[in-house]
């Protein structure tokens, strides 16, 4: 178990120095990072100086050593529109990211995990049709356009919920409806057709021949087993999070780091980038070895695997 | 009415599947006294476990339906009895176990917790179900129950998992047990112990055992009675002597005759022709790594250790080994998949492990093999024309393209197919018959060594008689010698010239098969013998000469 | 036909061939009217006859038949998907044959690679590649087939990891089958089909995500039409003209819907070799 961790751990280390590699190649594939960096109207005495300061006429090599110096002590430099460090603007949006993550991601979690399990008890049935259709449906369906549905229903014709800021718990509806549309029509698939399979398995006939009441069967045999594909695929739908919020909170104007990160992109703001960037990518890392975790303490297979 | 603990009278189930209706057993009727051993004996699509499915009510409806006939246990109607009285049957009076027991048993539950599970659900407490678990583990001679009750399915062996599975049947004391093929995926030395295991509990508890198996010798060794079954219908049952001896219907003679070791040895010539293949000295380590880095241990399994062998022209050589004997890897390294640590193995005198690719391209040509599944050794994208001549578009020089459909034709005929196979694809055939395509590719590049590896021990009993049959004739036609090897003791038995018998990598016994199997003298062989189940109180009946 | 039975399926097949159809020829039947701008008809509402079937579907804010510029906009949109699906498919699967057949430090390298890439979200490695190279339709495609590759790469590897511990192919080596042989012939046939149908869900999955690059104006760029731009295009009118953005939005949930029904139907048209294909772990 211990061991299992180390590796996951160092592998998540390895990604991230690859990303950190990326990232810093790609300011300069442009020819001039500095064209990223500052304004395209700056003076060209600015830009000496600041090509001085940052070292951007030294080599390479020497340039990304001060480059990673600078990333160990949380320097990702300061942001071009206020010149507030590029990591404060990150750390004040990623909570509100966050939350929205969390409400979707429970949301779906709950919706998919039902649905998907009455499905699979008949499949074939009315139900399970009905709810296959709707779950890929939900996996199909542009969450950007819910988005705009969405405004359009509620804001613009019913005059119901409000359309941007963050103000009320009624703020959070549409956009947490944006994000978890598409994870629950996903997750809705793989419960279905892991409940289907845990079903059909022998332990479960091994159950029945012991005399287990079909309820304890369900919710004792089937479920659990069905659960382990279940945190994967949601572990990849949570990862996949950030995508959607930059949709939602781009459309509901909500102060988040999608939003953030467009910002940024229009601004050309490129230590913001970078920095929202890192971020992002540490905490997926972080939920990546969570889920690793959480799957080891399910399956005891993993655990001494 | 009768008063048998359970009957079935006149069952009939059909299975529905896309929009077809097959017929899974038809009119079935049989019953179990109390006490008594019922063995169900069939061929695989013979229906012998549905009918047992549906005593336990397992078999899922749909696809399943039953059509006709009654299930009585104990004077209560179990097909029409209401869902909570038939679960509390299930488990407490009637109990089952399964051939597959790393599916069978929940992978993310501990052992103890599934045992405690079975008697849970009947109203133990949990700390008097835990008490009784250990208990149980104990009696069904697993070692450290304490320990190992939270211990999960993964971290036992085949074996042990099935004595688990027992421990769980037995623990309300059911008054019958069904046993659905418990032993097939094991080795005859577990195998003898878990029937020795079924026959001591039987004899503790007085239950009745209901065992289905394809193992003629299984039932023989544990059964009072036998109900043989073929395409859904019983088709003979009486006392197991009766049956087995004087078999009345004429499916149950055909399948007798067809099970081997009953036919006695082959007549070995003294003389024995040129040596073809030479092992010397063989051996195969693999170094147990640790950690992240892969660092070696300096420890090495020995996959293969020192094993000298010698195969004659005409010869047939059985090799016999439970799994982790070293068999596989034996096969592997001769046919050039691993390479060995150490030793050497010679064709006619030329090594087979020298680096020239063009002379081992010739050398290889010369030895062949045959593989246990046939399912899994023809690739299932190609046609049978093209399995069979894909040997001659590696081997360019053997036969001209213009020759290959003639020549398949004429292979196909040899193992007993029609020609016009060649156009279809493999999974259009049985078992039987894939196999009979694999030899003959195997025969494509007119070898002098055929290496059988397990080449019927996923057949059928009958199948595997009419591939014995098959491998015979060629090698009468073509001079052939077989390097043969199985876990299947008769089917060497009855096959092979001489004998070896490995285990854990060495070689520890070897000779003419009749020295071996009559005269054993090391103590594993001897063991491994008085673990076969046992015909051989059968075959002294029925013995024939050798064809 | 097999398709019939199945309505769902079968609608979706018919929807994709209708929306290729007019992805191939519709830019050649109307090239104009998806430009030409009619001021009379600025914003005109959907289903209006008066203004001829051109605005059955209304028009956008510079009086652009919506009809027209969907059919224009199908070209692009599938095109883009289709392209990067196919650039994914054939690097993701070579990467992957190599990774799973070679092994070995390379196939490492591969993976790990793959792995760095996959466990970042692709919408922002997409937002981020094309921050810094220009959103051309090319970049578009090279990153969206970047950001997908990993999959088939993951995909074929676990394909060729399984295939070639199968029987057959210890046969064709004990026959002593050269490396390409082996790949092409043995294992590559047995691991396409489960690529195809992959192909077929990534399509789905790709589609969305030019969509959404499009929708935050880092994708193509006008006077490119694409379905996401066009969506885009219309967020500002949604109070007078809901319609703008409404259309593309369900041409695109159509499509996508569309495909993955189509994906679920191979996967089970192909069940019966899969279920062969099962059946040899009966033994084990």
């Amino acid at each position: 178990m211990g061991y299992y961790f180390r590796q996951r751990t160092i592998h998540s280390a390895i990604s991230l120095l690859g990303l950190v590699i990326i990232v810093f190649f790609l300011a300069r594939l442009t020819g001039n990072p500095m064209d990223l960096l500052l304004p395209v109207d700056t003076p060209q005495a600015v830009r000496d100086e600041f090509s001085a300061r940052h070292g951007f006429d030294q080599p390479l090599i020497v340039q990304f050593g001060s480059y990673l110096a600078d990333l160990a002590r949380l320097d990702m430099g300061n942001s071009l529109r206020d010149g507030q460090p590029a990591l404060d603007h990150v750390l004040a949006a990623f909570p509100v990211t966050l939350m929205l993550s969390f409400w979707a991601m429970l949301v779906s979690l709950v919706i998919a995990i039902v649905t998907g399990s009455i499905a699979a008890w008949r499949p074939g049935g009315v139900f399970d049709r009905v709810a296959s259709l709707i779950s890929l449906a939900g996996a199909s369906i542009p969450n950007f356009w819910i988005a705009i549905v969405g405004v359009l229903v509620f804001a613009v014709w019913f005059r119901v919920l409000p359309t941007s800021g963050t103000g009320t718990p009624w703020h959070w509806v549409l956009p947490v409806t944006v994000l978890f549309v598409r994870p629950c029509g996903v997750l809705t698939q793989v419960v279905r057709s892991a409940m289907i399979d845990a079903l059909a398995a022998p332990y479960t006939k091994t159950a029945r021949a012991r005399g287990v009441t079909s309820r304890k069967i369900i919710f004792g045999h089937a479920l659990r087993n069905a659960m382990l594909p279940v945190i994967t695929v949601a572990g990849d739908q949570a990862a996949g999070m950030i995508n959607g919020a930059v949709i939602a909170e781009t459309v509901f104007g909500f102060p988040g780091i999608g939003k953030l990160l467009i910002e940024s992109i229009m601004f050309r703001d490129f230590a913001v980038i970078q920095a929202a960037v890192m971020v992002t990518a540490i905490a997926i890392f972080v939920l990546n070895i969570g889920i690793d975790l959480f799957y080891a303490i399910l399956d005891p297979r993993v655990r001494h695997g | 009415m009768t008063d048998h603990l359970l009957e079935v009278r006149d069952l009939s189930i059909c299975f529905h599947s896309r929009g077809r209706t097959v017929k899974a057993v038809n009119g079935v009727n049989w019953h179990l006294d109390r006490g008594e051993t019922l063995a169900i004996l069939g061929e695989s699509g013979s229906g012998k476990s549905v009918s047992a499915s549906a005593v336990m009510g397992i078999i899922d409806m749909p696809p399943g339906e039953i059509v006709s006939g009654s299930i009585t246990f104990d004077g209560q109607d179990l097909l029409n009895l209401p869902p909570h009285k038939r679960q509390k049957i299930n488990g407490r009076r009637i109990a089952m176990i399964f051939q597959d027991t790393l599916a069978a048993l929940n992978p993310v539950y501990s052992i103890g917790r599934q045992i405690s599970e079975s008697m849970a659900v009947h109203g133990k407490s949990p700390s008097e179900a835990r008490a009784r678990a250990i208990e149980l583990l104990e009696r069904v001679g697993i070692a450290e129950p304490e320990r190992r009750f939270h211990d999960y399915p993964h971290q036992f062996s085949g074996g042990q998992r099935q004595r688990v599975m027992i421990a769980a049947a037995i623990a309300m004391e059911p008054d019958v047990l069904i046993a659905d093929e418990p032993t097939s995926a094991l080795d005859v030395t577990v195998q003898a112990g878990i029937l020795k295991l079924l026959k001591k509990l039987q004899a503790e508890t007085g239950m009745s055992i209901l065992i289905i198996t394809h193992d003629l010798g299984v039932a023989a060794e544990v059964a009072d009675r036998v109900v043989v079954m073929n395409q859904g219908e019983v088709v003979e049952q009486g006392g197991v002597s009766d049956v087995l001896n004087r078999p009345q219907h004429s499916y149950t003679k055909r399948l007798l005759a067809a099970v081997p070791g009953r036919h006695g040895y082959t007549r070995t010539e003294t003389e024995r022709g040129e040596i073809l293949l030479e092992v010397e000295n063989l051996s195969k380590h693999y170094g147990i790594t640790k950690g992240f880095m892969k660092v070696a241990t300096g420890r090495a399994i020995r996959a293969l250790d020192e094993v000298s062998l010698t195969l004659a022209k005409g010869e047939v050589l059985g090799i016999v080994g439970e799994s982790g004997s070293g068999k596989s890897t034996l096969v592997n390294t001769l046919l050039g998949l691993t390479s060995p640590t150490s030793g050497d193995v010679r064709f006619r005198g030329q090594s087979m492990l020298s680096e020239n690719q063009r002379e081992m391209r010739a050398l290889r040509r010369q030895v062949q093999v045959v593989f246990q599944d046939p399912t899994a050794s023809l690739n299932p994208r190609m046609s049978v024309a093209r399995i069979i001549s894909e040997p001659w578009a590696i081997h360019r020089d053997v036969l001209p393209r213009s020759q290959w459909r003639d020549r398949v034709a004429e292979l196909l005929e040899q193992v007993g197919l029609p020609a016009a196979c060649a156009t279809r694809y493999p999974h259009q055939f049985s078992g039987g018959q894939r196999q009979r395509i694999a030899i003959a590719r195997a025969l494509a590049l007119q070898p002098e060594v055929i290496i059988c590896d397990e080449a019927v021990s996923a057949l059928d009993v009958s199948i595997q008689a009419q591939v014995i049959e098959l491998l015979k004739d060629l090698k009468r036609q073509h001079g052939l010698s077989y390097l043969f090897v199985a876990h299947d003791l008769p089917v060497v038995r009855d096959f092979a010239d001489r004998t070896i018998v490995m285990q854990n990598g060495k070689i520890v016994e070897s000779g003419r098969t009749e020295d071996v199997f009559e005269r054993p003298q090391h103590i594993y062989t001897q063991n491994l013998l008085a673990s076969r189940p046992e015909e051989e109180k059968l075959r002294s009946e029925v013995m024939e000469p050798a064809r | 036909m097999m398709l019939w039975r199945d309505k769902f399926a079968f609608s979706s097949a018919l929807f994709l061939i209708i929306v290729t159809f007019a992805a191939l020829f519709g830019p050649s039947v109307l090239p104009d009217s998806a430009l030409n701008m009619n001021l009379m008809a600025r914003n005109a509402p959907p289903f209006e006859l008066e203004r001829g079937w051109m605005y059955v579907l209304g028009s956008d804010n510079l009086g652009r038949s919506l009809l027209a510029r969907l059919v224009i906009g199908a070209r692009y949109t599938l095109m883009i998907a289709a392209s990067a699906v196919l650039l994914a498919l054939v690097a993701g699967t070579i990467l992957g044959l190599i990774s799973g057949y070679a092994g070995g430090r390379l196939g490492n390298v591969i993976l790990r690679a793959a792995d760095i890439v996959m466990s970042f979200p692709s919408l922002l490695l997409a937002l981020i590649v094309l921050f810094v190279l220009s959103p051309q339709v090319s970049n578009v495609v090279l990153v969206l087939a970047l950001s997908r590759m990993p999959i088939y790469l993951r995909t074929c590897r676990a394909e060729v990891l399984e295939i070639r511990e199968r029987q057959f192919v210890n046969a064709a080596r004990a026959l002593g089958a050269t490396h390409s042989r082996m790949v092409f012939l043995h294992i590559l046939p047995n691991a396409l089909p489960t690529l195809m149908t992959l192909a077929t869900l990534e399509f789905a999955a790709v589609m969305l995500a030019e969509s959404s690059l499009s929708f935050l104006g880092l994708g193509v760029q006008a006077p490119a039409v694409t379905w996401g731009l066009m969506v885009a295009d219309g967020r500002g009118y949604l109070a007078s003209a809901w319609w703008v953005s409404f259309w593309p939005g369900l041409a695109i949930s159509l499509t996508a819907i569309s495909a993955n029904l189509m994906a679920n139907w191979l996967r089970t048209a192909m069940d019966p070799a899969q279920r062969w294909r099962l059946e040899g772990d009966r033994k084990s």
